[in-house]
C-alpha cells in the first residue's frame, strides 16, 4: 500500500526562554493512503509539533519526513509553501477564513498560491462547495456564515489542491455537539471516498471515530492501535 | 496576468476594509504630491517674470556705462574730473572686437525743456538712430532720428510721450521748435508711452522714458560739449564725460560672453581707474537662472519633506495593518503563501494607496493656475489693503506648471509607495507561520 505520510526517527527541539524543548524525541509511523489517524494527547504531549512538521510549517531536527515520495524534512522556505499549496489540506480549529473573502474566494486561496486559477479549477471550486452543501452561500462572507458553515468552507478549502492528506487540527473544537456530528460524518464521507486524514484532538469520542488512534506523551509514541469502523456514513449533498 | 490582477483586486479589497483610514493614507501622498507641482509651478512663474524683465534688455546686448568715480579717488585733482567712457574708448571697442554688429552711443544729462512758458525737467538724450529699436521704443507721430540728422548735426528733437504731453497739450508738436539750453530744436516725432524697465543688480537704474527728449548725439557733443556744471549746496562742480552709456549688439548669442570679456580687458587697459561698469543682459539671464535652479531646489526640498512625511504615514499605517493582519497573514502562509507572495500583498496595497494619492495630486496640481486667480481675487474683494502691500510679484505672478513636475510627482509618489511599504511588507513575510496562526 502506498504511504500518504512516513515519520522516521523525527525530533525537533526548539529554544524556549533559553531552555531546550525536546517537544519530539524520535517518532516513527507511517500514514498508508486512505487511513483516517486521530492523534491524541494531553498539551504537551507534542501533538501540535507533529501537526506543524507534517503541514510542512516547520522542519525536524532531526530524523525523516516523507509526504508520498518526496522527503520534505530539509526543504527551503519556498519549497515547502510549494508542497502546502498544492499537497496539503488544512482545517484548523477556528476555521481560518480570510475575512475579506468571500466563500468562493477562500476556497480558491490555494489554488491562487498554486498560480493555476483557470476555469476548469474555478469549476471545481464550485463543485466542492456544491458537496459541502454550500452552493448556496458562494458570495457571503465568512462572518455572515455560522461556525459549522465556516468549517465547511474550510474543508471545501482543503480539498481543493487534491492532497496528500487532509491535516485536521482540532476540527469540532469551537463547534457545539450537532455542529460537531455534522462535520464529523462530513470527515467521515470523505474518508470513505478514499481521503487521507490526520486528525488532532484531545476529544476521546471525536478521536473515535477514527480508524486509528496514535497516543503521544512527551514526545513519543505510547500508543498506535487501530479499531474496528463503527458505522458507515453517507455522502451529504 | 489574471493572478497579478487578482492581487490587485486582493489589495484594493483589503483597503476598502477601511475606508476611512485609507482615505487619511492616501491624504499624505496626495498632499505631497499636490504642494510639488504647485511650489515648481509658482517657482516657474516668478522666474519667468522675472526673466521677461532681463530680455526686455535683449540677450545679445552688451551694455558699457560711465560711473563716477567716487570721491577718495579723485580727491586731490583740481579742477573738473574726467571720467568715464570716451569717443576714443568707443572707437577702440567697435575697431578691434570682430564680433560686434552694432554699437550705439548715448549720452544723457538733466535738462530744462521749455515752449512758450512751460517747462519741464527731463533727461535730454543724444543718441543714433537705433535707439529707438533698442530700447523698443516706438514712433507716436513723425518720426525717430534719422541717419542724417545725425551726419548733419542738425537741431532736430524727438519728444517721449510724457514730454510732449507737458510741453504741448492742446497742440501738434510736430514741426515746432523747443529751447533746450540756449538752442532751438525742431520736434520731428514724439514716441509712444513705453513702461520703465526694470533696475537691475544696481548696475542699472531703472529707466524711466516718459520725460525724455531724443537729439543726434553729434549735435550734443558740439552743441552742449562734454564739460557739464551741477550746482550741489551752494558750490558748482564740474564734470566731463563724454558718454554715458554704450550699448553693443553682439552677433550672434554665443559669442555674447567673450565678446563682454574682450570689451572689459579692452577698457581695463584703457582706464586707470575704475569709471566705467559693463552689464551683460546674458549674465543676469544666467544668473536669473541659477537663481531659479535655487528657487526650485528649495521648493522641491519643501515638497519632499511633506511627501517623506506622507510616506511615514503609509508606513505607520501599514505596520498597524500588518499587526492586525498578522492572523491573516499565518493563514496565507499555511496555505502555501510564499514570502514574496505577501511581500508582493502588502506592497501591493501601499503601491495602490500611493498612486491614488499621486493622481489625485497631480490633478489638483493641475488646477494651481486657476485657484491661485480665484485665491487672488479672494484676497482683493477681503483683505484689499493686505494686497497693497504685497510686491509687485506676487500680486501679478501666474504659476505655469512645468511639465516634467507632473510625472516626476507620479513617479516620487510610487517610489515611496513602495520604499515605505517594503518595511511593514517584509516584516509581515518574517513572520512565523504558526506563530502568525496562533495570533489571536
Amino acid at each position: 500500500m502506498k504511504l500518504a505520510a512516513s515519520v522516521q526517527q523525527v525530533t525537533k527541539e526548539y529554544v524556549l526562554d533559553g531552555e531546550t524543548v525536546r517537544a519530539l524525541r524520535g517518532v516513527t509511523l507511517e500514514v498508508p493512503e486512505g487511513d483516517y489517524v486521530a492523534v491524541m494527547g494531553a498539551s504537551g504531549s507534542g501533538k501540535s509539533t507533529l501537526l506543524n512538521l507534517l503541514g510542512c510549517l516547520d522542519r525536524p531536527t532531526s530524523g525523516k519526513l516523507l509526504l508520498g515520495e518526496d522527503d520534505v524534512s530539509q526543504l527551503s522556505d519556498d519549497r515547502l509553501s510549494e508542497i502546502r499549496a498544492s499537497r496539503i489540506g488544512f482545517i484548523f480549529q477556528s476555521y481560518n477564513l480570510i475575512p475579506q473573502l468571500t466563500v468562493l474566494e477562500n476556497i480558491q486561496v490555494p489554488l491562487y498560491y498554486q498560480g493555476r486559477l483557470t476555469a476548469r479549477e474555478r469549476d471545481r471550486c464550485h463543485e466542492l462547495a456544491g458537496m459541502v452543501g454550500l452552493a448556496d452561500r458562494l458570495k457571503h462572507r465568512p462572518t455572515q456564515l455560522s461556525g459549522g458553515q465556516q468549517q465547511r468552507v474550510a474543508i471545501a478549502r482543503s480539498l481543493v489542491n487534491d492532497p496528500y492528506f487532509i491535516l485536521a487540527d482540532e476540527p469540532t473544537g469551537n463547534l457545539d455537539s450537532v455542529t460537531t456530528e455534522e462535520i464529523l460524518g462530513l470527515l467521515d464521507a470523505l474518508n470513505e471516498a478514499g481521503k487521507t486524514i490526520i486528525m488532532v484532538t484531545h476529544e476521546d469520542d471525536v478521536g473515535a471515530r477514527a480508524k486509528r488512534i496514535i497516543r503521544l506523551r512527551d514526545g513519543n509514541v505510547l500508543s498506535d492501535a487501530r479499531q474496528q469502523q463503527k458505522r458507515k456514513a453517507v455522502i451529504r449533498h | 496576468m489574471l493572478l497579478f490582477l487578482r492581487t490587485w483586486q486582493l489589495g484594493i479589497k483589503s483597503l476598502l476594509l477601511h475606508p476611512l483610514r485609507s482615505l487619511l493614507t492616501v491624504l499624505g501622498i496626495f498632499i505631497g504630491v499636490a504642494s510639488v507641482i504647485w511650489l515648481l509651478a509658482i517657482g516657474e512663474g516668478i522666474s519667468r517674470k522675472a526673466q521677461e524683465q532681463i530680455e526686455g534688455l535683449g540677450a545679445n546686448n552688451v551694455i558699457v556705462r560711465s560711473i563716477k568715480p567716487p570721491s577718495e579717488v579723485t580727491e586731490g585733482m583740481r579742477g573738473p574730473v574726467p571720467y568715464g567712457i570716451t569717443r576714443r574708448d568707443f572707437e577702440a571697442i567697435t575697431e578691434t572686437v570682430p564680433t560686434i554688429s552694432r554699437a550705439l552711443p548715448i549720452r544723457e544729462l538733466r535738462r530744462r525743456f521749455s515752449y512758450s512758458t512751460r517747462m519741464v525737467d527731463g533727461r535730454l538724450v543724444g543718441c543714433t538712430p537705433e535707439y529707438a529699436e533698442v530700447t523698443k521704443l516706438e514712433v507716436a507721430r513723425g518720426r525717430f532720428l534719422s541717419d542724417a540728422d545725425v551726419r548733419d548735426k542738425q537741431n532736430h528733437c524727438v519728444l517721449a510721450s510724457g514730454t510732449a504731453e507737458r510741453l504741448f497739450p492742446f497742440e501738434d508738436p510736430v514741426g515746432r521748435s523747443i529751447h533746450i539750453e540756449e538752442a532751438y530744436y525742431v520736434i520731428v516725432g514724439v514716441m509712444k508711452p513705453r513702461n520703465p524697465t526694470a533696475g537691475i543688480g544696481g548696475s542699472l537704474a531703472a529707466q524711466d522714458f516718459a520725460n525724455d527728449v531724443y537729439i543726434p548725439i553729434s549735435t550734443l557733443w558740439s552743441r552742449i560739449g562734454d564739460f557739464i556744471v551741477t550746482r550741489r549746496s551752494g558750490s558748482f562742480e564740474g564734470e566731463i564725460v563724454e558718454l554715458s552709456q554704450v550699448t553693443l549688439r553682439v552677433d550672434e548669442v554665443k559669442n555674447v560672453l567673450e565678446t563682454s570679456e574682450l570689451i572689459k580687458q579692452t577698457l581695463a587697459s584703457r582706464h586707470r581707474i575704475e569709471d566705467w561698469g559693463i552689464t551683460v543682459p546674458l549674465e543676469l539671464l544666467e544668473q536669473a537662472r541659477t537663481t531659479r535652479l535655487m528657487f526650485i531646489i528649495f521648493m522641491g526640498l519643501i515638497a519632499a519633506i511633506s511627501l517623506v512625511v506622507g510616506g511615514i504615514g503609509i508606513m505607520n499605517i501599514m505596520l498597524a495593518t500588518v499587526t492586525e493582519r498578522t492572523r491573516e497573514i499565518g493563514i496565507r502562509r499555511a496555505l502555501g503563501a510564499k514570502r514574496r507572495d505577501i511581500i508582493r500583498q502588502f506592497l501591493v496595497e501601499t503601491v495602490a494607496l500611493s498612486v491614488v494619492g499621486g493622481a489625485t495630486g497631480v490633478l489638483v496640481g493641475l488646477t494651481c493656475r486657476p485657484v491661485t486667480g480665484w485665491v487672488r481675487y479672494l484676497v482683493e474683494r477681503l483683505l484689499p489693503d493686505v494686497i497693497e502691500q504685497l510686491p509687485e510679484v506676487i500680486k501679478t505672478v501666474e504659476p505655469s506648471v512645468v511639465p516634467w513636475s507632473i510625472p516626476l510627482a507620479f513617479f516620487i509618489s510610487v517610489t515611496i509607495g513602495v520604499v515605505f511599504g517594503l518595511y511593514p511588507a517584509m516584516r509581515a513575510a518574517a513572520m512565523d507561520p504558526i506563530e502568525a496562526l496562533r495570533h489571536e
